[in-house]
């Protein structure tokens, strides 16, 4: 079954409610017992990276998270819970992440190279470029994804890069390396390719429970 | 690219949808759900419902209907309407809705902004702003109570507070032009969309598909906003979007 991490930080509602209308079982907890036993585990998020950590620590679950990775089983952070997989964050001041992916997040500075201004957060439908073949793209074409956000991942390291879009700078809004994924856009509020990019994670964690 | 938003706006009294023309007079247009649904499949960006219950009941049959929208709707919505309280923000948003708009309760206690914006992140707070041209200001005044009420605040200022506040986005409707359909006011909303660096949604006004590619072309909206023209079906979602395509508007 998927478990959808609960540390207070996310709309958890809207994620739980979209696995519903595709029948797929999960349960919701901050227990990081329970947690260690889901075949998936869903990361949402919205809000601050430093207050998320600090729930996160208090919580006990970035321990639980590394260690959960480490066996393998299949993670997916949405939004800011994508942003916590990264080295650290430059919101609120310096603050480490999980520290899973490489990369820093960084504010969208507001101004673009010309000198003009542009608005801030990143709010509305974007297209999403898919520039990396992964298992989570199966089938899939680009279209259209909803995003709300003020702090981007900025990353050298192009190959945990899945799908890009373009605000000013190169946005990561897919990225993922092994069995752990990230989705910058929220795929429950991005209407049709939002449910299928969902079903295509849950299908890669039924997938790992087939061979296992 | 980023894309301009199309949003029809749904007014919910005692949980059924209504439209005010000018604020006033009422009519009925059906049942929140399935005209979610029905905007949904049509293309349409986001939602934003506006409870215009008076009663207490009315308040509580709302989160009913926010509940149920999101358990149907994959794209995102906004709850505006009798929200006074960090405790009523938290109430619309658990049960579902994706933001939240403050209007009169954010004049009245503009901290409500901050505290929102600290608990749930800017993203969630939407700051609706009601704006009439007043000659002896020579600006747009804010207006209070859905529009009944005349506030201190000068349009233009007052957005730059509340960006100040915390707010993520403004939901800016021209009292001139509501109901209308002669267009947005393009004027107030360019002078707003400038002046500050959150995204702002056009509303007031909208009559036909031209109106909504000059709030974009010439407003500077990053949205725009509009009720009867789609309830009444006098244009869609889809013609809207179809004529934008042609004048060069990024949509989806």
């Amino acid at each position: 079954m998927l478990g959808i991490i609960d540390y207070g930080m996310g709309n958890l509602f809207s994620v739980s409610k979209a696995l519903e209308r595709m029948n797929v079982p999960y349960f919701i907890s901050e227990n990081s017992k329970d947690l260690m036993k889901a075949d998936g585990l869903i990361l949402p998020g919205v809000g601050s990276f430093k207050d998320a950590m600090e729930q996160l620590d208090k919580l006990g679950l970035t321990s639980m998270i590394k260690e959960y990775v480490q066996l393998g089983k299949p993670l997916l952070g949405i939004c800011l819970g994508m942003q916590l997989l990264f080295e650290e964050s430059e919101e609120n001041g310096l603050t480490k992440g999980l520290q899973l992916l490489p990369g820093t997040v960084r504010r969208f500075s507001g101004v673009n190279t010309e000198g003009s201004p542009y608005k801030v957060p990143h709010m509305g439908w974007n297209q999403l470029n898919l520039v990396q073949p992964s298992p989570i793209l199966q089938g899939l074409k680009g279209d259209y994804v909803y995003f709300v956000h003020s702090y981007y991942v900025e990353t050298s390291h192009t190959e945990v890069v899945i799908a890009n879009s373009i605000y000013d700078v190169v946005v990561p809004a897919i990225v993922g390396r092994g069995n752990i994924y990230g989705m910058q856009f929220h795929p429950e509020k991005s209407s049709v390719l939002g449910m299928e990019l969902l079903r295509s994670f849950t299908e890669l964690v039924n997938e790992r429970m087939g061979v296992s | 690219m980023l894309t301009k938003r199309i949003i029809p706006c749904l007014d919910v009294k005692e949980g059924r949808v209504v439209k005010g023309i000018q604020f006033v007079q009422l009519r009925d247009a059906g049942d929140p759900v399935e005209l979610a649904c029905f905007y949904d499949e049509q293309g349409a960006d986001e939602l934003v419902f506006l409870d215009i219950s008076a009663s207490v009941e009315g308040r509580k049959t709302m989160v009913e209907v926010v509940r149920s929208v999101a358990s149907q709707l994959a794209i995102p919505f906004t709850v505006g309407g009798g929200i006074n309280s960090l405790e009523d923000m938290k109430r619309i948003l658990r049960a579902g809705a994706d933001k939240v708009s403050l209007n009169t309760a954010a004049v009245n206690d503009p901290n409500l902004i901050t505290e929102g914006a600290k608990f749930f992140g800017s993203q969630c707070i939407v700051v609706a702003v009601d704006a009439k041209y007043d000659t002896e200001l020579g600006s747009w005044r804010v207006y209070t109570h859905g529009g009944r009420t005349p506030s201190e605040w000068e349009v233009i200022a007052w957005a730059e507070e509340v960006v100040k506040l915390g707010a993520g986005e403004i939901l800016l409707t021209s009292m001139d032009s509501d109901g209308e359909k002669k267009g947005f006011d393009l004027a107030l909303t360019k002078a707003v969309s400038e002046a500050v660096s959150i995204p702002v949604i056009a509303s007031g006004g909208a009559g036909n598909a031209e109106h909504f590619a000059s709030a974009f072309l010439d407003g500077k909206a990053d949205a725009a906003l509009a009720a009867s023209i789609f309830h009444y079906k006098e244009t869609s979602v889809l013609e809207v979007k179809a004529y934008l395509k042609e004048k060069g508007v990024p949509v989806r």
